[in-house]
C-alpha cells in the first residue's frame, strides 16, 4: 500500500512536470486504435437513378434529416449531407437527370445538389405567408422556353422554379382561396398543373394552372358536407378518391369537362366484414387504390365508368410500394408479406392484378422485424424482360436491397439513432482455447519488427511501408472475443430508437450481436414504444461467475410520462432476451442503487408518475437488502417546466389494493422553487455514478494542501431569465441572466450560487470530482464562454498541521456526509471558447490518477480534447515560480484550440449527440465513444501511456541497442585487459 | 448588399472564401464540399453554392452569430447585427480578433492540420531517445572518465573518495519533496 502511494506520488510528480501535451496522432496511425462508421438513419423517401450507364445510385432522405446518395451495388455512401434540425426534408426528387432536388422546412427551402458529388448547385427560398403542406412535382419531360420547371407548393403558394438555376419563374398565391391543397398533378404531355384540395373541409376544389405563366385556366368545385379523413389520393389524371370524416364512406371524385362529379360508396358495401379504422394507403397506383382496415388490406379497382371493384384482400401486415412505370404504359408495384423468418416479395402489374409478375422469397433475419417501407426499381434483363430490385426499410431501421431473391447488401442504419450506451466486459479466455493460433511465430514477430525498424530509419521501400501499415491495422489482438489484460477490448452495448440492442466490439466496431427487443416492439398494449435507458443489471465479478453479465433496458409505451413502461433483461454475451416485462407501471426515473444481491444483480428503483418507487429485481433477498438500506436512499427530481427541484426518500410500503412488497411510498424531503418570473431551468448535470477519485487532497504550490469537496450528491443546475431562454439573437444582454447553482441532492442545501449577467444558454456542462465546467453564450462579448467552478472542503483545511496529525487530532478519517454540512469554498474562472458546443464530457480512468481531459463536441461535429489544466480557476497572469513548478499555466482569456488535439482528427461524427467515456484497466487509458448519425471510437491516454509501451515501440531497436552494448562491453573489456597488461609491463 | 428586408424577416447574404475553392464551378476539393454555415449555434444550417455564396432567409432583427464549419480550416465566428432601423447597413465583426468586416466575406484564419508530421529520420532523434542516451552515457563513462581520472591529482581523488564515504549512500528520500529539508 505504502509503495503504491509512493509510486503514485512519484507519478504525479512526473506528470506535473510535463508541459501540457495534447493528444495527437500521426496520419499513418489512423484506424489503428480508432474506428469510424457512417450511417444515414431510417429512410423516408428513396429515388432511384439507374437509367444512364455508369454508377447506379439511389438517393434517400431519412428521419435523421440526412440526404444521401448510395451506391446501388454495394450500399456505400457516395455523398451525404446532414441538414439542420429545424430544416426537415419534406420531399426529394431528381431533376434533369443530374440534380437532386430537396424541399425542406415545410416547403420553404428548395435546394438542388449535384448528383455525382453532392455539391449544392442552387438554393431558393420560397417565402410563404402561412404554413401548409409541402408538395413537389418534377415533370419528367416538360419544356418551357428551354427550361424544365419544377412545381412546388408550400406556404399556401404554388411556384414554378427553373431547375437550371433555381430562379422563381412565377408564383400563384392560394392564401385568399383558403384551400388546403392535397395533390399537385401534371399529366404527361399536357401543359396544365392540376391543383387539388379541400376548402373548409367541406368542398373539393380543383384549379387548372397554366405551366407557362401561372395563369388560372379553370376552377371547379363541389361541396361535400361530410368532410374528409386523411388525404385525397389521385387514381388517374381526372379521378381521385377520398374517405369521409366518419371513415365509412368512400368518395370518388371525377372531373369531366370542368365539372366535378362525386360518387359515394359505403365501405361496408364493398367489403363486407369491414371493421373500423379504415384508411386509404397513400401508395400511388394508377387505376387502383388500396385501403387498410384493422384486419386486412383491400385493393380496389376503379373502372372507366367510375365503378369500384374489390380485386383482392391481403393480410394487414403487407406493405405496398408506389407504382413504377414500365415501358408500353404498363405499371408495376410490389407487395411484401412477412412470413416466419422470411419475407415474400411479389411484383404485380397494375392492369393485371390476378397473377404475380414476379414472386420471390427472401430469408430474413428474425431480428430485423417487419418490413416498414418498400421502394422498387426495374432493370432490363439481357432477354429484354423486366427485372426488379427492391429497397426495403425494416422495423429495426436497417436498409436492404433485394434482387433475384437475395439480399444484395444491407445497412444497419438503426445505429444512427442511439439513445443510450453502456459497456460490458468480454468473457475471460478459457483453458483449451488456443492462443498460439493467433500469435505469430517468433520469427514472424521479429520480421515484423525489423520492418518497423526499417520504417523508422526511413529505409523502407513503398511496398514495405504498405506492409507495415497492413501489419498494424490487422493486429489480430484487437478484435479477439476475449477479455484482455489492458481492458481495451469490450462490448459497447447501444440501444437504438427502433428498440434494437446492438453489441459493438471496441476493437474494430463490428456488430457482435443484435437483438430486437420484444418488450419494445409495437403491440396492442404498447402502441408507441420508445427506449429510455440502459443500465447494467448483473456484473459477475466475485460471485455468480458462471453467469453472463446482463443489461436492463427500460422503455415506455407512449410519449407521455404517465404511459406504462416495459422492461427487458438481456444477456450481454449472446444478446438473448432473458426476461421481458410489460406493460408495467409508468416510469419517470430509473435509479441504479449501489447495492447488489448474492448473484450480483444490481438493485434498481423505478419511480413512477405517482412518485411511488418500485424495486427490481423482485426477489425477497433484494427487498431485504433494500429495507436494510432504505434510510440511506435518496433521489431528486427536476421539474423543469415549473422550475422546482425536489428531494425524496423512502417512506413505507405502498397502500395498494393489491399488496405489493416491492413497491414503496416516498416522502418529499426538500424542495427548491425557482421563481418562474426570473429563473427557468435549462440544464442539470450530476456526477457519473461510477467515477473514481484517487485522492481528496490536492497539493498546490508552496507544498500546501487543499481538500477537494467530493460528494456523489452534487447537482449542477443552470437557470436563465425566461426572456433569454430562446435562441441567440432573441434577447438583449440587459434582459438575460444566467445563474448556476451547486445543490446537495440529499439535503437540498445550495452549496454555491453564481450569476453571469448578460449570458444565456444553451448550457452544456460536465461535473467530475470537485469541479464543474460549463459552456454558455456571453451576449456582451458576443462569444461563447467556458467557466469552471471548483469546490473545496474548508473543514479539513487545518489538517495540514503535522503535529495534529501525530497526536491524532485530525478529521481525515471522518466520513464525508451530506449531513455534516462542511464549510466549503469555491474558486472559479471564465474563459472564451470559439465554437458552439453540442456535447461535453470528461475522460475517466480506472483509478482516477491520470490527469483529466475535457472532451468537447463542437458544432463542426468534431471532438476536441482539452486538458483540464487549461480551465484551472487558479491560473493567473504571472504565476510564481512555485506555481509554474506545479504546472499552472499563465492566464489567457481564450482557451486554445489545437488542431492536433481533435480526437476525431480528420473525421466528423455527423449529428453528434453524445460522448461516452469508459475507463480501461490500464490506468493511463480511457475509451471514448462518440455517437450521433455517425459512430466514432478511440482510445485516449490523457497523460500519454506512461504505464505501458505503445504499440509503436520498436523491439528491434531495443535488441539492437542491447547487442551494441554487449559488444561495447566486450570490446572495452578486451581493451582494458590489454591496457592493464601494458601497464604491468611498463 | 449584405442584408435586405424580405417579408417577415431579413436575409443575410455572405460568401465563404477558401483559398483554392470555388474558383470555377464543380470539381471542388472534397474538403470544401462539405462546408456548412451555421447560424446561432445550430438554429439554422445552410450550405455553400459552387461560388462560395450562402444566404439565411427570414432572420429576425437582432445580433446573430455565424459559424463556418469546413474540415481542414479554422474560421472565426462572425457577429452580425441585423438592425430594424437602417436595413442594408453592414455590421459584421469577427469575434476572435474583433476585426470589423465591410462585407460578409469569410475567410479562414488558418488551416488546421489534424495530424502530427512525422519528423524525417535524423541521428539526433536516436541520440535523444532513452536508448541513445544510455549508449551516450556508456561512451562517456568508458572513454572519458578514465581520461579525467588520469588528469586528476591522486591526492584529490583520495580526498573526494573519503568525502563520499562520510556522506553515506544517497537515498531516495533526498529526492522527495520535503525529504531534503531534514538534512
Amino acid at each position: 500500500m505504502a509503495m503504491a502511494i509512493k509510486l503514485s506520488i512519484l507519478l504525479l510528480f512526473f506528470l506535473s512536470s510535463l508541459i501540457p501535451t495534447s493528444f495527437s496522432l500521426y496520419e499513418d496511425q489512423v484506424g489503428f486504435m480508432d474506428w469510424h462508421q457512417r450511417y444515414i438513419g431510417k429512410v423516408k423517401h428513396a429515388v432511384f437513378h439507374t437509367q444512364k450507364a455508369g454508377r447506379k445510385r439511389v438517393v434517400v432522405s431519412t428521419e435523421e434529416n440526412v440526404i444521401a446518395s448510395l451506391d446501388l451495388r454495394r450500399g456505400e455512401i457516395f455523398w451525404r449531407h446532414v441538414l439542420g434540425s429545424n430544416d426537415v426534408v419534406d420531399k426529394i426528387d431528381i431533376a434533369l437527370g443530374k440534380y437532386v432536388i430537396t424541399l425542406s422546412s415545410e416547403g420553404s427551402i428548395l435546394r438542388a445538389w449535384n448528383l455525382p458529388d453532392g455539391q449544392m448547385v442552387w438554393e431558393s427560398f420560397l417565402s410563404g405567408s402561412k404554413s401548409s403542406k409541402a408538395l413537389l412535382t418534377v415533370p419528367a419531360n416538360l419544356k418551357v422556353d428551354l427550361d424544365s420547371p419544377i412545381f412546388v407548393y408550400g406556404g399556401a403558394c404554388l411556384y414554378a422554379i427553373s431547375s437550371i438555376d433555381g430562379e422563381i419563374l412565377w408564383k400563384k398565391d392560394f392564401t385568399t382561396e383558403g384551400i388546403d391543397v392535397h395533390q399537385l398533378l401534371l399529366s404527361d404531355g399536357s401543359d396544365v398543373v392540376h391543383v387539388v384540395g379541400v376548402t373548409d373541409s367541406s368542398q373539393f376544389d380543383t384549379y387548372d394552372i397554366d405551366v407557362r405563366n401561372g395563369g388560372l385556366l379553370k376552377h371547379a368545385s363541389a361541396s361535400f358536407p361530410g368532410g374528409i379523413y386523411g388525404e385525397i389520393l389521385p387514381i388517374s389524371s381526372d379521378k381521385f378518391v377520398a374517405l369521409d370524416a366518419s371513415r365509412s364512406l368512400l368518395v370518388l371524385i371525377s372531373i369531366k369537362d370542368g365539372q366535378i362529379n362525386l360518387q359515394q360508396t359505403q365501405v361496408s358495401d364493398l367489403i363486407h366484414e369491414a371493421s373500423g379504422n379504415t384508411a386509404i394507403i397513400p401508395s400511388k397506383l394508377s387505376g387502383i387504390f388500396s385501403i387498410s382496415t384493422d384486419t386486412f388490406i383491400a385493393f380496389i379497382k376503379v373502372t372507366n365508368e367510375g365503378k369500384l371493384d374489390v380485386m383482392e384482400k391481403v393480410d394487414k401486415m403487407v406493405v405496398v410500394s408506389d407504382a413504377l412505370p414500365l415501358s408500353e404504359g404498363e405499371q408495376a408495384f410490389a407487395l411484401v408479406q412477412h412470413g416466419d423468418s422470411k419475407i415474400h416479395l411479389s411484383v404485380r402489374l397494375v392492369h393485371d392484378m390476378s397473377s404475380n409478375h414476379l414472386k420471390e422469397t427472401v430469408k430474413m433475419d428474425h431480428d430485423r422485424g417487419f418490413v416498414h417501407k418498400i421502394f422498387i426499381n426495374n432493370y432490363v434483363r439481357t432477354d429484354r424482360s423486366h427485372g426488379f430490385r427492391a429497397l426495403i426499410v425494416m422495423e429495426d431501421h436497417s436498409l436492404l436491397l433485394l434482387q433475384q431473391g437475395e439480399i444484395v447488401w444491407s445497412r444497419e442504419d438503426g445505429l444512427a439513432s442511439i439513445i443510450d450506451v453502456t459497456t460490458s466486459e468480454l468473457p475471460v479466455e478459457k483453458l483449451g482455447v488456443s492462443v498460439s493460433k493467433v500469435e505469430h511465430s517468433l520469427f514472424e514477430w521479429l520480421k515484423g519488427h525489423m520492418l518497423k525498424l526499417k520504417g523508422t530509419l526511413m529505409l523502407a521501400t513503398p511496398d514495405e511501408i504498405a506492409e507495415i501499415q497492413k501489419i498494424r491495422l490487422q493486429s489480430s489482438e484487437k478484435s479477439k472475443m476475449t477479455r484482455d489484460h489492458n481492458g481495451f477490448r469490450r462490448l459497447l452495448i447501444v440501444l437504438t430508437r427502433a428498440g434494437k440492442l446492438f453489441a459493438l466490439h471496441t476493437g474494430d466496431g463490428r456488430v457482435v450481436w443484435s437483438s430486437l427487443l420484444q418488450s419494445l416492439r409495437k403491440s396492442d398494449q404498447c402502441t408507441h414504444p420508445t427506449g429510455l435507458k440502459l443500465h447494467q443489471w448483473q456484473i459477475p465479478h466475485h460471485h455468480a461467475l458462471d453467469n453472463n453479465p446482463s443489461v436492463l433496458v427500460v422503455g415506455r409505451c407512449g410519449p407521455s410520462l404517465s404511459a406504462s413502461s416495459a422492461m427487458s433483461i438481456v444477456d450481454a454475451y449472446t444478446g438473448k432476451e432473458l426476461h421481458n416485462m410489460g406493460p408495467l407501471h409508468s416510469t419517470v426515473q430509473v435509479i441504479s442503487l449501489p447495492f447488489s444481491d448474492s448473484t450480483e444483480q444490481q438493485l434498481h428503483l423505478l419511480i413512477d408518475a405517482d412518485k411511488r418507487a418500485h424495486l427490481y429485481p423482485r426477489t425477497p433477498e433484494a427487498a431485504e437488502i433494500f429495507q436494510r438500506e432504505s434510510e440511506n436512499v435518496y433521489w431528486y427530481s427536476v421539474e423543469a417546466e415549473v422550475g422546482i427541484l425536489r428531494g425524496y426518500g423512502v417512506k413505507s410500503s405502498c397502500n395498494l389494493e393489491v399488496p405489493d412488497e416491492y413497491c414503496f411510498e416516498t416522502r418529499n424531503l426538500w424542495s427548491i422553487v425557482f421563481p418562474s418570473e426570473s429563473e427557468k431551468i435549462i440544464a442539470t448535470v450530476t456526477r457519473k455514478a461510477n467515477e473514481v477519485v484517487h485522492t481528496q487532497a490536492k497539493v498546490i504550490a508552496e507544498e500546501d494542501v487543499m481538500y477537494k469537496y467530493i460528494s456523489k450528491n452534487i447537482l449542477f443546475v443552470a437557470t436563465v431569465s425566461p426572456k433569454a431562454s430562446g435562441p441567440i439573437g432573441s434577447a438583449t444582454p440587459d434582459e438575460s441572466l444566467l445563474v448556476v447553482h451547486l445543490v446537495d441532492t440529499v439535503t437540498g442545501r445550495i452549496l454555491h450560487r453564481m450569476s453571469h449577467s448578460g449570458a444565456q444558454g444553451p448550457v452544456h456542462a460536465v461535473l467530475s470530482e470537485n469541479w464543474v465546467v460549463y459552456h454558455y453564450f456571453n451576449l456582451r462579448a458576443h462569444r461563447y464562454e467556458i467557466s469552471v467552478i471548483e469546490i473545496y472542503d474548508q473543514s479539513r483545511a487545518e489538517n495540514k498541521d503535522v503535529l495534529k496529525l501525530i497526536v491524532g487530532k485530525h478529521n481525515l478519517t471522518a466520513p464525508v456526509s451530506s449531513y455534516s454540512r462542511p464549510e466549503v469554498s469555491t474558486k472559479s474562472q471564465s474563459y472564451f471558447f470559439t465554437h458552439s458546443v453540442k456535447a461535453i464530457s470528461v475522460t475517466s480512468t480506472a483509478k482516477g490518477i491520470t490527469s483529466k481531459h475535457l472532451l468537447i463536441g463542437t458544432i463542426g461535429d468534431k471532438v476536441l480534447a482539452l486538458d483540464k489544466r487549461f480551465v484551472d480557476p487558479r491560473r493567473s497572469l504571472n504565476p510564481t515560480q512555485a506555481e509554474k513548478e506545479e504546472g499552472l499555466l499563465p492566464l489567457t482569456d481564450t482557451l486554445p484550440i489545437i488542431p492536433q488535439s481533435y480526437v476525431t482528427h480528420a473525421f466528423k461524427v455527423e449529428g453528434l449527440r453524445g460522448i461516452e467515456t469508459v475507463p480501461a484497466k490500464l490506468e493511463s487509458t480511457t475509451l471514448v465513444f462518440a455517437y450521433g448519425v455517425d459512430l466514432f471510437f478511440t482510445r485516449l491516454a490523457p497523460s500519454r501511456t506512461y504505464d505501458s509501451l505503445t504499440e509503436d515501440f520498436n523491439y528491434a531497436l531495443l535488441l539492437l541497442t542491447i547487442v551494441a552494448l554487449v559488444v561495447a562491453i566486450f570490446v572495452t573489456w578486451v581493451l582494458s585487459e590489454r591496457k592493464d597488461l601494458q601497464d604491468k609491463w611498463r | 448588399m449584405l442584408i435586405y428586408r424580405n417579408g417577415g424577416g431579413y436575409t443575410i447574404n455572405g460568401r465563404v472564401k477558401i483559398p483554392g475553392f470555388g474558383a470555377k464551378g464543380f470539381g471542388l476539393p472534397v474538403k470544401a464540399n462539405n462546408a456548412k454555415v451555421i447560424l446561432n449555434g445550430g438554429q439554422r444550417v445552410t450550405f455553400l453554392k459552387p461560388d462560395g455564396y450562402f444566404s439565411f432567409h427570414n432572420v429576425p432583427a437582432g445580433t446573430h452569430l455565424i459559424e463556418v464549419d469546413a474540415i481542414g480550416y479554422f474560421f472565426s465566428p462572425v457577429r452580425v447585427d441585423v438592425s430594424a432601423r437602417n436595413p442594408g447597413k453592414v455590421q459584421a465583426a469577427l469575434t476572435e480578433n474583433r476585426r470589423g468586416l465591410n462585407e460578409l466575406v469569410l475567410e479562414p484564419l488558418r488551416e488546421e492540420q489534424y495530424y502530427e508530421i512525422r519528423e524525417p529520420f535524423n541521428i539526433m532523434s536516436i541520440v535523444k531517445s532513452p536508448m541513445g542516451l544510455m549508449i551516450g552515457f556508456m561512451v562517456v563513462v568508458v572513454f572519458l572518465m578514465p581520461k579525467l581520472v588520469e588528469n586528476m591529482d591522486p591526492e584529490e581523488i583520495r580526498k573526494a573518495q573519503e568525502e563520499m564515504r562520510n556522506q553515506g549512500v544517497p537515498s531516495i528520500a533526498n529526492l522527495m519533496p520535503g525529504g531534503g529539508r531534514s538534512n
